[in-house]
């Protein structure tokens, strides 16, 4: 093979590498060095950091406050997941029955909600729930005939928590619902009906057709919403700078940014961003497994 | 032979939502009734998800005393401009023009830097055999695995040493190399797509290598350059955490940190102003979602993770 066409691949791939490499590589290697220094506002103006080992690992996995934050993580998470997918595969499904129009007029609908930025879908959520002026305290005030106005749903984490689920949720749902429906309309029509001949209820379909056949698009879209809102951060934060208490809503993500950006905790911050990463590694080992495998690396 | 859907085939055929269903069914009288019930739940449904959209505008459009008052006003019976006036003018401390800029800057610099990158590295791992390649893959698959909540620390340190807190340039770089490993998987799909003979061909007709990738492979990957450019897009707009960190000076925020800026600038939130910039910040995704609808969902799926 000519020296040049060896090379071609090598000078294509360079400056995704060169940027991968700088951007992405040396911060987790730097993430892996700072894990194990004692490293805290004071290194950061130039005095030594020692090394100190695994004690930072030590003190995260002995410190309460990290398995509260964990634990919290996951239930949060797992919450969600459910919710965002069996939800979204009742408006798939939904979505399959409805006729030309209908479909357009909930495709719109969950349209706007899925492009509305993070952020700012935040604020309106916040802005919704506002104690004094927010549109749930007047509909509730209404609707119970109890008086509603002032009640604080950011206080409270238990209704902290669920409003957050509920803005992420409906913000997820679109993108779930829009691909199990393009999965769903791939089942060949003479499957279902040859299963409707056999008698087949519409439950036994569901579950014995169309789940199998999209079971795949599943798998994708459960490990993407696990990975998604395992380390949300955003809404959290947000909904925090609204009116929740830090100490008691904190997610994994927020937590690193507390303990690091804020607090300036740099290498016990980074020693729980190791094991944050970790955990996300394990979540997706199977997916990356199962990608390599159908795509024969 | 027909070359326009090899690309969209080969990652995963995406569907387009809007699109009429792939089973058109013709219905019998007696379940008119029960398209109709289903009708009605898909409309409440549609409403409820678009209802925080329409309150958003709603808010943005209506006086300062009828947002914060004790009746609740459905719709801008009281029409104004005033919110969006504070809102882009009233900002004395962190001014929504620069933020505007910056957004523009490092979006457009994301944008066209990953549809670049990824092309030329995705024909590096789709034509070409060679030692790494399998490496390669596999470590932009697991670095997409890697919640950039936990590097914010480590790559605040790297862009502070090197002097760039507070700088379009450090920032776009941040999120290229965020967006790089989705955007060169999702790519590699597509070019996978175009048959390599087309390639063959062009070369015996005299065109060198680079031309005939340049010539006849990159203007078939037109949707998966779409696919890879939405992503990046999305990526680089609506990004809040990175850019929390790195831009904090108040002329180098970018849109969503502008944005958070409002509530700690005064004490009681001027819920009207917030709606109006946050109706602001979202109006170009959603003008660009609508017109690019049909290539998400498939896209997504077939090039999969890093949210």
């Amino acid at each position: 093979m000519p020296t040049a066409t060896r090379l071609l691949p090598w000078l294509l791939l360079a400056p995704s590498l060169a940027a991968l490499v700088v951007i992405t590589g040396y911060p987790l290697v730097r993430m892996l060095w700072l894990s194990l220094h004692e490293y805290e506002r004071a290194q950061l103006l130039g005095v030594p950091a020692p090394f100190v080992g695994l004690d930072n690992y030590v003190a995260t996995l002995t410190d309460a406050r990290f398995w509260t934050v964990t634990a919290r993580s996951f239930v949060f998470m797992l919450v969600c997941v459910v919710l965002t997918i069996t939800v979204g595969t009742l408006v798939a499904l939904l979505l399959m029955k409805l006729g030309r129009v209908m479909r357009l007029v909930l495709s719109l609908g969950l349209l706007l909600a899925w492009a509305m930025p993070p952020l700012a879908a935040m604020l309106v959520w916040g802005w919704i729930f506002d104690s004094q002026y927010g549109v749930a305290n007047h509909l509730l005030t209404s609707l119970t005939g109890d008086d509603w106005m002032g009640h604080l749903w950011l206080i409270d984490p238990v209704s902290f928590f669920a409003v957050a689920a509920l803005v992420i949720v409906w913000g997820a749902i679109p993108f779930v619902a829009f691909t199990l429906y393009a999965g769903f309309t791939q089942v060949p029509g003479e499957v279902l009906e040859a299963a409707q001949l056999d008698g087949a209820s519409a439950r036994q379909r569901f579950f014995r057709v169309q789940v199998p056949y999209v079971r795949t698009i599943y798998v994708v879209l459960i490990v993407l919403s696990m990975i998604w809102d395992l380390k949300v951060f955003t809404q959290i934060f947000v909904l925090q700078g609204i009116g929740g208490i830090k100490s008691e809503t904190s997610t994994l993500g927020v937590y690193i940014y507390e303990m690091g950006m804020a607090q300036g905790h740099y290498g016990a911050a980074s020693a729980i961003a190791v094991i944050f990463t970790v955990i996300m590694l394990a979540i997706s080992a199977y997916y990356v497994r199962a990608t390599v495998k159908e795509e024969q690396l | 032979m027909s070359l326009a859907p090899v690309g969209a085939a080969a990652a995963g055929a995406p569907v387009p939502v809007l699109a009429p269903g792939a089973v058109t069914r013709r219905r019998p009288a007696r379940r008119t009734a029960a398209s109709f019930g289903w009708g009605a739940v898909a409309a409440l449904l549609a409403a409820a998800f678009a209802f925080p959209v329409y309150w958003m505008v709603n808010t943005s459009l209506l006086p300062t005393n009828l947002v914060s008052g004790p009746e609740l006003h459905l719709w801008p019976d009281e029409l104004t401009w005033r919110n969006y006036d504070t809102a882009m003018f009233g900002q004395v401390r962190s001014p929504f023009v620069p933020a505007l800029g910056n957004s523009l800057q490092v979006t457009f610099l994301v944008l066209v830097a990953s549809m670049v990158l990824a092309f030329f590295a995705s024909l590096a791992l789709t034509r070409f055999r060679f030692r790494g390649r399998k490496a390669f893959v596999l470590s932009i698959l697991v670095i997409q695995m890697v919640p950039g909540e936990a590097m914010m620390i480590s790559v605040f340190q790297l862009v502070d040493s090197w002097q760039l807190l507070n700088t379009v340039v450090a920032l776009g770089m941040v999120y290229l190399a965020g967006v790089l490993p989705f955007t060169i998987w999702t790519l590699r799909g597509f070019v996978n797509g175009v048959p390599v003979e087309l390639e063959e061909a062009a070369m015996i007709d005299g065109c060198s290598r680079p031309r005939a990738f340049w010539k006849v492979t990159f203007p078939l990957l037109a949707p998966g350059l779409v696919s890879t450019g939405v992503f990046a897009f999305l990526q680089a707009w609506n990004e809040f955490m990175m850019a929390l960190i790195i831009m904090t000076r108040p002329e180098s925020m970018t849109l969503p940190v502008w944005l958070r800026t409002f509530q700690q600038a005064t004490k009681a939130t001027d819920w009207g102003a917030l709606m109006a910039g946050s109706v602001l910040v979202a109006i170009p995704v959603v003008v660009f979602f609508l017109v690019v609808q049909g290539r998400m969902t498939g896209g997504l799926v077939s090039g999969a993770v890093k949210g």
